[in-house]
């Protein structure tokens, strides 16, 4: 039985996500990106800081009945660029794929500049540029390096 | 020119840059035939106040021959009433041919650009870009020292002064070498760091101009304003270090020329204006023949 599955099965799920090698102490983070603070209700489990052979130390977040969007997903691989995500219907997984890193992220991060235009009462989503070390506003320009889950939107 | 649209500087390639200041320098030796624009009607969307820069795209459209519409100030208009900025522009896009912007807002004319099909131009978005104001500082830079071998100075406020931010990337087009002077607080932002590191440009920052005033061609000096200082000793303190007299420019390149988007305060004394140093009068006139041409090449340029 391979570690994977020993830990899926510890705390199994009938229906959601299971995002996997996160890397160490980074769970938190992924969870801000979903957007999940237990408030609504959704079963959640992390596993921090499991060993790995991988990442050396990495952490699992399953969430109950949330599957994940593509934007999700996008903004995720910011922080998690050996995550591997696993959609579980069931009980089983239906769906493994690995976070792959894109070139935009729309909508999941909102523009730190207060002046931008995305922050205002206007028809537009936020859209970023992928840099190597961070995201810049396609809009004012801004980049964001650091924290970059401070920038979650949240509606 | 390819673009449908003049949003920001780095739009803008050598080839657009040369373009549209050729066609000035035309326009500027030899008024062009009126007859072309009778019919075209240039928007004027001014969302904070700048009668200069509007005037000079009404002057501008008119001495084309054609004419414009005026939104007036945001207190009289329905922006007002919450009106979202899509929306306006979607409704003046069918009163005009061409829409010229000025927003208080970082990425406004861009977010514009998306729901209008008539050309837009940015007149200046918050602390964004102001494109057309860069292809006149190039136009004066050009006509009185030229592209070749350029060695410039941007000094005063470069963290929130869009025009230096236009400017700063359009002269990665032709080789200059730039030397920004501010104080440390109000240093080149991150974002545009970025671009001019990505490109690769000959760039140093200072923070005095002490260093490098002999070796410049051009000094850009913008204005510090007192609203970026916790406290007026600070502001003083600093503006008194960025200030340029004719005594200063003793030590200058005699072909040294002295640039301003305008308006100053003090950071250019009056006793510049009266040397050989001073075109920050002539540069702002070049609006004039800049904007007639760059008008002339997005509204007519096909039937050129
Ligand atoms: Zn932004």
């Amino acid at each position: 039985m391979s570690e994977n599955d020993r830990e899926l099965r510890v705390s199994k799920i009938r229906n959601g996500t299971v995002i996997d090698h996160v890397p160490g102490g980074q769970a938190l983070k992924v969870l801000a990106i979903l957007g999940i603070d237990g408030s609504g209700g959704e079963a959640v489990s992390i596993g921090m800081n499991v060993p790995s052979e991988k990442l050396g130390r990495k952490d699992i977040v399953k969430v109950e009945s949330h599957e994940l969007s593509q934007n999700e997903v996008d903004v995720i691989s910011l922080i998690a660029p050996e995550a591997s995500i696993n959609i579980i219907r069931d009980f089983d997984v239906v769906e493994k794929s690995r976070v792959i890193r894109p070139d935009l992220v729309t909508e999941v991060i909102a523009c730190p500049n207060r002046n931008c235009i995305t922050t205002r009462n206007e028809p537009v989503d936020s859209e970023f540029d992928v840099l190597e070390d961070g995201v810049r506003c396609v809009y004012c320009d801004t980049i964001v390096r650091e924290d970059l889950t401070d920038h979650i939107a949240t509606d | 020119m390819r673009h449908d649209h003049l949003i920001s500087a780095k739009q803008l390639s050598r080839a657009d840059i040369d373009t549209v200041l050729d066609r000035a320098a035309d326009i500027a030796r030899s008024p062009p035939d009126v007859n072309q624009y009778a019919d075209t009607i240039l928007g004027l969307l001014f969302f904070e106040p700048s009668t200069r820069t509007k005037m000079s795209f009404d002057s501008a459209m008119k001495r084309l021959g054609g004419t414009t519409v005026d939104m007036g100030t945001v207190e009289s208009s329905s922006v007002k009433k919450g009106e979202s900025l899509a929306d306006t522009v979607r409704v003046i896009e069918g009163y005009a041919d061409a829409l010229v912007l000025r927003h208080p807002s970082e990425g406004a004319a861009k977010m514009a650009s998306e729901f209008v099909d008539v050309p837009i131009i940015n007149a200046g978005d918050g602390a964004g870009q102001h494109p057309t104001q860069t292809l006149l500082d190039l136009y004066t830079i050009r006509e009185n020292v030229g592209f070749d071998d350029l060695s410039i100075g941007i000094m005063g406020d470069l963290k929130y002064g869009r025009t230096v931010h236009s400017l700063s990337h359009a002269l990665t087009n032709v080789d200059a070498r730039q030397h920004f002077i501010s104080p440390e607080s109000l240093r080149l932002p991150r974002s545009v760091r970025y671009d001019l590191h990505e490109i690769g440009a000959n760039v140093r920052e200072h923070t005095g101009l002490d260093d490098v005033l002999s070796t410049l061609d051009v000094l850009y000096v913008t204005r510090i304003q007192r609203e970026r200082f916790p406290d007026e000793n600070e502001y003083r303190q600093v503006a008194g270090q960025y200030r340029i007299t004719a005594e200063l420019l003793a030590d200058a390149n005699d072909d040294l020329i002295v640039m301003h988007p305008l308006p100053r305060v003090d950071e250019i004394a009056p006793d510049v204006d009266e040397t050989e140093h001073a075109q920050y009068f002539q540069q702002a006139h070049n609006g004039i023949p800049v904007r007639m041409a760059l008008l002339d090449l997005m509204l007519g340029g096909e039937t050129q």
